[in-house]
């Protein structure tokens, strides 16, 4: 009986459904499987990423009881609704409003950088529109190319409010958010300020949900290039873990495909110098962060100690918590590391001059643009790593070159550092990096072989997880979380001296690094960000040495040139310091 | 860093303890009520200037784009300093068919100033307004609180210089 009270049912273009109560016509449509386009919304709620602004109507399907046309994303079924979702009055108002925003809209589709990544542009195409009867004033707002990492140009944006929700919802940051009224409405930052005068922490989440082409990485390609032709320069790349498990979808596979001897060997045939791993810095993380877990540990330490591997999540705790800035591991970001080792220890080994060397690093994350240029990562007037570059740059610069990716056959790493454990693939999902962790501190500190590697209590989409491991006599109690929101929470706690862990991993985008901001984008479908982080706990498991500390070349690392690890010579070029910014 | 919004130094700090008294006086989700707080604002320094936003904001924990975001959404709040006269000249269909145009040019003319600008004696801000419902008196404008029908061109240097003595407090 309760269960039909909670149940209501309407006839969508003349079929009978039964749904939930609160269900919306779009869903309700989905469950029959009629396509109703949609732009704004968003819907990502396994991961609590929800944008149900209902501003763009082009999801308006026709009432036919009202006579009325009405948002199907945000319109809940009432019972008896008669809906009709391909009436030609549904159709033509559809049309209507998409017509209208491409008619405010630039409509530089050749050489925008979402071309053909577009959905306003995959509408457009998906409705058949073949001319915009609409022509009327367009918006005119400078472009912000202030900051390393973002480029927003308000012109392109079509008011879904995506990035709205992401940037105050999710992540809490809230740096963005409509301003003024009526045609006049942009979606800025307070004041109109920089982005890089704002406490934005560069997370791309804004990116990787716009729709169009308003919100954008900046693009260092060029730079890259000019690099790879100078005969002069040395250029040395490495790749991170999540982008090998979703490069592949820019040239047609599926989602979750690993791909990294296809991206070692394009590299190559671009003319990088050497290929390395940022697993290997991953594995060199987890060492340097372990003994420094250890040390806090045993030394009755700042505990939690927080990861430091995310740089928007130190953007954001340097901008929102400057009080607990003591919390976060001094450890630098992994592929930092490969960058300081790259202009010292390689340099060093093969007598090259630092100054000659350029060092690329392809990311899944827009963040690391803006943390290369942080001061503090600069050693003797040299950063320690030149440009960043995203998973979708790669690919594109991949097919500039004209490189058939498919057709590559598989290379492998350059080896000074291009070896890696088990442990370091998975630092691209979201507690892969405090499951790394954990492999290594239980051997450090019982000085025991840990047989049974995976700690599946730490893996899955949930946003705060927690879980307690035994090592010895002692229980380590382990938080996760991932997306700022949930951050903040445990940050809170940490603030309020409540908190009862022992050691926390943050990751600022859903899902760890294979959600990040310079990702293939997953235009809502969450399946994706599954998939890929089903292939790095696949890659590990597949993988013979699965413990950091077992990665030969980072033991090589420290006899011939580190000595122990957190000594003097591993801080000066393994960690860091962070500094209080203010919150605007 | 725009160090102009971050430096607070230039708000009068009785106006500003005044305005915390009255933040620490609300009752409920003090967020909720940001439009009361930035009416106070706006009551006690005249206009909301960036750096008063800011500091809105952070009394309230809440995202100065949001802050911002409200203020520029509501015609009422103004980011700019108003004279000590606020004048109004209504720019509907009707005042405008009967010459409101050549209204507001005499009167920027007699206040010696532009449009939403304040005077540079700091006096006057003319701002154009929309229908205020007084059609019947066409052409309308507002001083303050007081209005003025059947404006003739030729009598605004009349009604503006009774408003010519005194200085801008805000």
């Amino acid at each position: 009986m309760k269960l039909i009270e909670k149940m209501v049912s309407c006839t969508i273009n003349g079929i009978h459904v039964n749904v939930e109560k609160g269900t919306t016509i779009l869903q309700a449509a989905k469950k029959i499987g009629i396509h109703i386009p949609t732009l704004c919304h968003l819907d990502l709620h396994d991961i609590g990423i929800v944008n149900k602004s209902a501003n763009c109507r082009v999801c308006v399907v026709e009432d036919e009881n009202k006579n009325a046309l009405v948002p199907s994303c945000s319109e809940v079924v009432r019972d008896g609704m008669k809906i009709q979702t391909d009436s030609l009055k549904a159709v033509m108002g559809r049309r209507t409003s998409l017509e209208l925003l491409l008619s405010n809209h630039p409509r530089d589709c050749l050489t925008c950088v979402k071309n053909l990544d577009c959905e306003l542009q995959a509408l457009a195409h998906e409705m058949n529109i073949r001319e915009i009867h609409y022509k009327g004033e367009k918006m005119s707002h400078p472009i912000d190319n202030t900051s390393f990492a973002i480029i927003k140009d308000s012109n392109k944006c079509i008011m879904c409010r995506r990035c709205v929700t992401m940037c105050n919802e999710v992540q809490t940051v809230g740096v963005l958010n409509p301003l003024k009224r009526g045609f006049d409405v942009v979606v800025a930052t307070a004041f109109h300020l920089d982005l890089n005068d704002t406490s934005c922490t560069y997370c791309g989440q804004c990116v990787s949900v716009c729709p169009t082409g308003a919100l954008a990485e900046r693009n260092h390609s060029s730079m890259v290039w000019r690099a790879l032709n100078d005969p002069t320069k040395h250029v040395v790349v490495q790749i991170a873990p999540a982008v090998r498990v979703a490069i592949g979808e820019e040239f047609g596979y599926e989602p979750g495909e690993v791909s990294t001897g296809k991206i070692v060997a394009s590299l190559k045939r671009m003319g990088f110098d050497q290929v390395f791993d940022t697993n290997f810095g991953a594995d060199l993380t987890i060492i340097e962060e372990a003994t420094e877990f250890v040390h806090r540990l045993e030394n009755n330490g700042r505990l939690p100690m927080l990861t430091s591997c995310c740089p928007a999540w130190v953007q954001f705790i340097e901008h929102q918590f400057p009080e607990l800035l003591d919390v976060p591991s001094t450890c630098q970001s992994p592929h930092i590391m490969v960058g300081s080792l790259i202009k010292t220890y390689y340099a060093e080994k093969n007598k090259i001059e630092p100054k000659d060397i350029v060092s690329v690093s392809v990311m899944p994350c827009v963040a690391k643009k803006a943390e290369v240029s942080r001061e503090e990562l600069t050693h003797n007037d040299l950063s320690d790593v030149d440009y960043v570059i995203t998973t979708r740059e790669l690919s594109r610069m991949i097919k500039e070159a004209a490189i058939d990716f498919k057709q590559l056959k598989d290379q492998n790493f350059d080896e000074l550092l291009g070896e890696s454990t088990g442990a370091a693939t998975i630092f691209g999902a979201t507690g892969g990096v405090v499951e790394a962790a954990t492999r290594t501190a239980y051997e450090m500190i019982t000085g025991k072989e840990l047989k049974e590697v995976n700690f599946k209590q730490f893996r899955g989409l949930q946003g705060i997880r927690e879980a307690e491991v035994q090592i010895g006599d002692k229980t380590l109690r382990v938080g996760i979380a991932h997306e700022l929101g949930n951050a903040r929470k445990l940050l809170e706690e940490i603030r309020d001296g409540k908190s009862h862990f022992d050691i926390i991993e943050i990751m600022a985008c859903p899902g760890g690094c294979i959600g990040g901001g310079g990702q293939p984008y997953h235009h809502g479908d969450i399946n994706i960000l599954k998939k890929r982080a089903q292939a790095l706990y696949d890659l590990d498991e597949k993988m013979e040495k699965r413990k950091s500390h077992e990665n030969e070349m980072v033991v090589k690392l420290y006899e011939d040139f580190l000595g122990q690890p957190g000594n003097h010579k591993a801080h000066e070029l393994l960690h860091t310091f962070y500094s209080a910014k203010p919150r605007i | 860093m725009k160090s102009d919004i971050l430096d607070m130094s230039n708000l009068c700090k009785n106006k500003l303890s005044e305005l915390d008294d009255y933040i620490a006086s609300l009752e409920g989700n003090k967020q909720e009520q940001l439009i009361h707080v930035l009416h106070k604002a706006q009551g006690l320094f005249g206009y909301l200037p960036h750096n008063l936003q800011l500091y809105v904001a952070r009394a309230l924990d809440l995202p100065a784009a949001k802050v911002n975001g409200v203020v520029t959404f509501y015609s009422y709040f103004t980011e700019k300093p108003t004279g000590k006269n606020v004048i109004c000249v209504c720019m509907g269909t009707a005042c405008y068919v009967k010459g409101a145009q050549k209204v507001l040019d005499e009167v920027l003319k007699q206040t010696n100033s532009k449009k939403n600008d304040i005077s540079p004696d700091g006096l006057f801000t003319v701002k154009e307004v929309r229908c205020i419902g007084a059609c019947g008196l066409a052409p309308v404008m507002t001083v303050n609180d007081k209005v003025y029908g059947n404006v003739d061109e030729r009598e605004i240097a009349d009604i503006i210089s009774k408003f010519k003595g005194g200085h801008n407090e805000n």
